[in-house]
Parts: structure tokens; C-alpha cells; sequence
């Protein structure tokens, strides 16, 4: 994969007007601990995210950054810490987890479609159930949503019909649809082919464009580079290193991630 | 080199497929003699269906349908086929003579309309949730009446007494409703199914006969153990088939619940019923029940029986939705979960439609089979068509009639079940939506 992050580098210039990020915090996480069972999985993560900002989180496979993202939506469960999104603690309390969910939009690696329901329905299921949307006003919302990763005319179809890149698109036209505040990619395009890596990741950069709090976890160092304003590298469960694109990838600190980086981008 | 490169200058029209590999031809060739082995074979299956045919056919067919006994019958077989053997030609006429009993038992005559009223009501109220696209779904409310409505027309009596067992229904949804918002949906769900069932053990009945007492509306009422035959067979079959789906689906539930006592109650009851036979739980009903309820009490054997072949079919269906649950990939819960579905709608919108789905040939397998398994009340008394054929025989004119009763009861066993298998598969084309 290390050859296709140079092949999938952004090739357009990214327009910057509206990526400022802003004072507001959204995401704040504090002295962060979670085990899987006796395993240390997280180690006293500390992390503030604010409104606009973007970050991509790599390191090696198993190194808890996949982990960390569902923790911020609880599809993992901390035992240590605090994690406050939006102004909400996520605690065991089931209300204020469904509440983050819905402010929260997640993709994941394998897109998670559910094959059941049309692409349409797929869309609008949430914001009819979650939000009460009446459904007119969702199947438009979602048409939209729709065009903006140019995939309307495969509304009636089911994501089986659909190429992996395609419903990827979807999987983030739906998580659009519930007008998230924050976007979370479990890596988006790991599962893809190397030709429809690149449809993905420009839907991403429009929505960095337009602003959108995203936190990513991928091996795209392309799309880091030119697209994030953080990066963070973790290993073994804990954040060793993060900067700003340029000084991380030019000028690596810690030993471990000069390692990391001198593996994935030295081909 | 010039061999090497070509280009076509004109594209190949479309040609029509040599005859030899279509239509009859074509399909015999490769159905039946694609090679001399399949050719062997083919003959040999030929010739063993002929011999089949051959036996079953004539005895079908050149039968005997008017005659008063099965004396009568071979008479009449003896005169219209000299040297025959009385068992070369089917008698015909016990059908002939008792079919009604057959269909209906010792259910009033004068009253055949109301069970025949049931079934077609059955078929109505199916409808909407078997042919959910091709009806109109207002057809739904007849099949929310319908589990009121069947009992009070197949037992008659007051209508006060199904009237109050839905208002239980009612009280229940009312209260869950009420109460959700307020203590949670979990406990809501008990204090609602306490509500129903305080109902229908305390107030419901009292309320039924105050109102049954000022104003007399009913129906001819009609006693339990006049029913037998067919009816009772489809009638414990439809009952045990509704209610062990949703029973099943809820068991199935708690099962993978992370609450230990749902958990253990839902694990104990299925292994529990599992691990006994279906006639074992009938005696209990037929018999041991009677010891435990206090003296005088009237729990009507048929609503025990239906109880128990309930229970018995839930706990396998609870096993067989499991296996479709644990089929579904992971990544579907947390979809769900990621859009902010709560636990009850990612279980209605996504989990049980997909897990519902695979488990159908599963469901329906188990369908088919309590279906079967009501032939079992006989051994407890009750007349099921198995049970009348031996009180048939029990009459001195028909004593020795076995094959006739038999396949007549076979058959009609086999048009439901032939049903709903050819039903699910229709169902299974229709929601394959995974194009793989």
C-alpha cells in the first residue's frame, strides 16, 4: 500500500477558505484508560480536538488508534478517564450515549451498509428514526447528500450492486445525513482497490473543505499532508508523537515514528 | 509478423444456437443422456417410477366411492373386478361417508359455517403479512382482530370475554407507553406485561361477566371436546405457529442479552423444553396440570394443549433465530449503533429483518414440523384426524380400513406443508437483496 499513498496524493489544489479551526473544543479527552479484558489496550490518552479541526491518526496495526476513534462514539467502552464530546460526558448513561451517536457520524472499513434497505433507505433511516424527520423531508436531505458524493442515480439500488468505492461514499452520504458535527473514519479506504481509493478520499477533502471536525485513522500520508493540521502517531496503546503535517513528516522526533514512517513511505 | 496482427473490419452478427442444444432436444440431451451412465440410469429411474405408478395408480382410481361399510365395498370390488384382491382397489367411500368428521370432528353441523368462516378469515388476515406488497395494508387491522375474533367463533359464548382479553392487550400497550418515557423501556416492558396479565387473571374476567351479565351479546357456545378432526390440527398449528415467532424472536433475544437473569431464564426455559419431548409436555398438560391447579378450577384442555406445543415450538424457534443473529456480521450492530439507533430500533430496522431473513428455511422447517407434531394430541385423547381415523375404525362398519383414512390424512397434511415450504421459497427470491 506504501506506493499507492504517493499515487493517491491529492492532485487539485485544496481550497482552504473555510478550514479554520476554531477556539471551541470538541472533543476533550483525559487521562483515557481501557482494557480488553487484562490487555492494556489504552494508556492515558490525552487528546483535545477542537471545532474544524482535522486529524489523522496512523501507527502500526494494533497500536489502539482504531480503539480510540469507537471510543469516542462508545462502540468501545473506557474504564479510566473522561471523555466529553460536544459538551456531553460519555458515561454508561444510555441517552446521553444515543445523543453523541447522532452528533457523531462514523465510516468504517468494511462500510457497514445495511444490505437490507436501498441506498435511499439506508440514508434516511437514521434521521426518520433518530431525529423524527418526516420522511420527505429525509429522502431529500439525503438526495442530496447524494449528489455531494455523486452517487444519486444509484438512490434504488442495494450497496451489493455497488462497487466498494461507491459504498463508501454512501456509508459517508449516510452518516451526512444526520448533519453531524463531527466525523470519525475507521480506514475508510483500507478495504478498496487502489483505483477507488482516490473517489473516497476526495469526498473526504470536501468535506474538510467545508469544515467539517474529522479525525481519521488511515496509512493515506497524502491526504495527511495536505489535509490534516494534525497528525498523531501512536504505538502500543499510547500516543508517542504528534505535529503539524510538515515538521511531522519532515522532521520526526521520536525514534519509534521515524521507524513507522521510514516503513510505510520508504519505497 | 503480418499473422500476428489482425483487426476486424466488420462485427459478427448474432447466430441462433445449434438445435441440437435447445428445446426439447437439447434438454433431454443434457438432462437425461448426456452420457451412457446418466442413460442407464435414466431408464432404471424410468422403469422404477413406471412400477410405482403402476401399483399406486390403479388402486387410486379404480375404486370403490358408494358403499355403507368396507363389506359393501369389497362387493362391490368383488362384482366390478372378478379375481381382484379387495386391496388392489381403494374403499373410497369411508371418506365419502366421514370427511366432515374428518374435517370438523363432533363440531356441531348446524355451526360448520363458523369454522368455516375462521379459515377464510385466516387466509384474510394472513394476507397482509404474508403479501405485505400486493395487499392493501388496511387489511392489517383484520389481522390485529383476528386472534380475538378466531377463538370467540370457534367456541362461541359471550363476545365480553375476547373483548376483555384485548382490552389486556391494550391496557398493556397503554402502560409501556406511558411509562417508557418515564422509568426506562426495559422496565416499562415488565410493569406493562404485569398490568396484562393482572388483566386477565383478575379483573378482565369479572369485568367480562358483569357486562355478559347486562348485556347478553354471544354466539352459541360449543364445548371443547367436541372439537377434533382437521380443525383442531390447523387450529393448535396456527396458534402454536403465530405465537412461537414472537416468543421465539424474544427468547432468541434474551439469550444474547448482557443482563444476567433475562439471560438465564431465557437459556433455561429453550434447554429446558428442548430437552424433553413434545409428549411428555402433553401428558403434563393432559394430566399433571389437573393435580397442581387448585380443585374446581376449568383450564380448558385444548388452551393447555396450545400452551404447551407453544412453548415447545418457541424454544426451537428461539435457536433457530440465534443461528441467524449470530450469522450477521459484527459491523451491522455497530452501524446501527454509530447512527444513534437505540437498542430497539437497530433490533426492529436492522438486525431482526436480516437475521429473520436467513433464518427462514430454518423457521419454516419448524413450522412444518409442529405443524406435523399436533397428530401427537391423539395420544392424549383428543381427536385429531389420527384420533378419529381409530374411532372410525372403532365402528364395526368400517373395521379394517387403514390406507384409505391414512392417505386421505396425509393429503391433507401435505397441501399445508407443501404451502409454506413453497411459500418460503418464494419469500427467500423475494428478499434476496445481497446479490452475490
Amino acid at each position: 500500500m506504501a506506493e499507492s499513498t504517493h499515487e493517491t496524493m491529492v492532485d487539485r489544489e485544496i481550497d482552504r477558505s473555510h478550514m479554520q479551526v476554531s477556539d471551541e473544543v470538541a472533543i476533550q479527552i483525559t487521562e483515557m484508560n481501557k482494557w480488553y479484558g487484562a490487555f492494556h489496550v489504552l494508556r492515558d490518552i490525552n487528546l483535545t480536538v477542537n471545532r474544524g479541526e482535522r486529524i489523522v491518526i496512523c501507527g502500526p496495526s494494533g497500536s489502539g488508534k482504531s480503539t480510540l476513534i469507537r471510543c469516542i462514539n462508545r462502540l468501545e467502552e473506557h474504564q479510566a478517564g473522561q471523555i466529553i464530546v460536544d459538551g456531553t460526558e460519555l458515561t454508561s448513561d444510555l441517552k446521553n450515549i444515543d445523543k453523541i451517536r447522532s452528533e457523531v457520524g462514523m465510516c468504517f472499513q468494511h462500510f457497514n451498509l445495511f444490505p437490507h434497505l436501498t441506498i435511499l433507505e439506508n440514508c434516511t433511516l437514521a434521521p426518520i428514526w433518530v431525529r423524527k424527520t418526516p420522511r420527505k423531508e429525509a429522502e431529500e436531505t439525503a438526495m442530496h447528500f447524494l449528489e455531494k458524493v455523486k452517487i444519486p442515480e444509484q438512490a434504488l439500488k442495494y450497496p451489493g450492486q455497488l462497487s466498494g468505492g461507491q459504498q463508501q461514499r454512501v456509508a459517508i452520504a449516510r452518516s451526512l445525513c444526520m448533519k453531524p458535527r463531527i466525523m470519525l473514519f475507521d480506514e475508510p479506504t483500507s478495504a478498496l482497490d487502489p483505483e477507488m481509493i482516490k473517489e473516497v478520499l476526495d469526498t473526504m477533502i470536501e468535506l474538510a473543505e467545508e469544515g467539517m471536525t474529522m479525525i481519521c485513522v488511515t496509512h493515506e500520508m497524502g491526504f495527511a499532508r495536505q489535509v490534516a493540521n494534525r497528525v498523531i502517531f501512536m504505538d502500543a496503546g499510547q500516543i508517542v508523537e504528534q505535529n503539524e503535517p510538515e515538521p511531522f513528516f519532515n522532521n520526526p522526533q521520536s525514534d519509534r515514528t521515524k521507524l513507522f514512517l521510514s516503513q510505510i513511505l520508504g519505497h | 509478423m503480418a499473422e500476428k496482427s489482425f483487426v476486424r473490419m466488420e462485427m459478427l452478427p448474432e447466430q441462433a444456437p445449434p438445435a441440437s442444444s435447445v428445446g426439447v432436444i437439447g434438454w433431454v440431451r443434457a438432462n437425461l443422456f448426456s452420457s451412457w451412465f446418466n442413460s442407464i440410469l435414466t431408464v432404471i429411474s424410468i422403469y422404477f417410477i413406471w412400477r410405482v405408478l403402476a401399483g399406486i395408480l390403479p388402486w387410486v382410481f379404480l375404486s370403490v366411492w358408494d358403499a355403507d361399510s368396507l363389506a359393501g365395498c369389497r362387493e362391490v370390488i368383488a362384482a366390478n373386478w372378478p379375481g381382484a384382491e379387495s386391496a388392489e382397489h381403494a374403499c373410497w367411500a369411508v371418506i365419502n361417508e366421514r370427511w366432515l368428521q374428518l374435517l370438523y370432528g363432533f363440531y356441531p353441523p348446524e355451526l360448520y359455517w363458523r369454522p368455516n368462516l375462521a379459515i377464510i378469515l385466516l387466509f384474510v388476515a394472513l394476507a397482509p403479512v404474508l403479501f405485505a406488497d400486493r395487499v392493501p395494508r388496511k387489511l392489517l387491522y383484520v389481522t390485529m382482530v383476528y386472534p380475538f375474533l378466531m377463538p370467540w367463533l370457534l367456541w362461541g359464548g359471550t363476545i365480553w370475554g375476547p373483548l376483555m382479553a384485548a382490552a389486556g392487550f391494550v391496557i398493556g400497550f397503554y402502560v409501556i407507553k406511558i411509562l417508557s418515557d418515564e422509568i426506562g423501556a426495559l422496565s416499562a416492558m415488565i410493569v406493562g406485561v404485569l398490568a396484562t396479565v393482572t388483566w386477565w387473571l383478575g379483573a378482565g374476567p369479572a369485568v367480562a361477566d358483569a357486562l355478559s351479565g347486562t348485556l347478553p351479546i354471544g354466539i352459541e357456545a360449543v364445548e371443547s371436546r367436541k372439537f377434533g378432526g382437521f380443525m383442531l390440527s390447523v387450529l393448535i398449528g396456527v396458534v402454536a405457529i403465530g405465537v412461537s415467532l414472537p416468543i421465539g424472536i424474544v427468547l432468541a433475544l434474551g439469550r444474547q442479552s448482557d443482563l444476567l437473569i433475562v439471560k438465564g431464564i431465557c437459556v433455561g426455559f429453550i434447554e429446558f423444553i428442548r430437552g424433553v419431548p413434545l409428549i411428555t409436555l402433553l401428558f403434563v398438560a393432559s394430566t399433571l396440570l389437573n393435580i397442581f391447579l387448585p380443585p374446581g378450577t376449568n383450564f380448558d384442555i385444548i388452551l393447555r394443549v396450545m400452551i404447551m406445543v407453544t412453548l415447545f415450538a418457541a424454544a426451537y424457534m428461539a435457536e433457530v433465530i440465534r443461528g441467524g443473529l449470530a450469522a450477521l456480521p459484527k459491523g451491522q450492530y455497530e452501524g446501527a449503533d454509530s447512527l444513534g439507533l437505540d437498542y430497539w430500533q437497530s433490533q426492529r430496522l436492522i438486525i431482526m429483518p436480516q437475521a429473520l431473513k436467513i433464518s427462514i428455511p430454518g423457521i419454516v422447517s419448524t413450522f412444518i414440523g409442529i405443524f406435523k407434531d399436533t397428530t401427537l394430541v391423539s395420544i392424549i385423547g383428543l381427536l385429531d384426524p389420527l384420533g378419529l381415523a381409530n374411532a372410525i375404525r372403532a365402528d364395526a362398519a368400517w373395521n379394517g380400513v387403514y390406507w384409505e383414512l391414512f392417505a386421505f390424512i396425509a393429503l391433507l397434511f401435505f397441501v399445508f406443508c407443501f404451502s409454506m415450504s413453497r411459500y418460503s421459497m418464494y419469500l427467500e427470491r423475494k428478499l434476496q437483496t445481497d446479490h452475490r
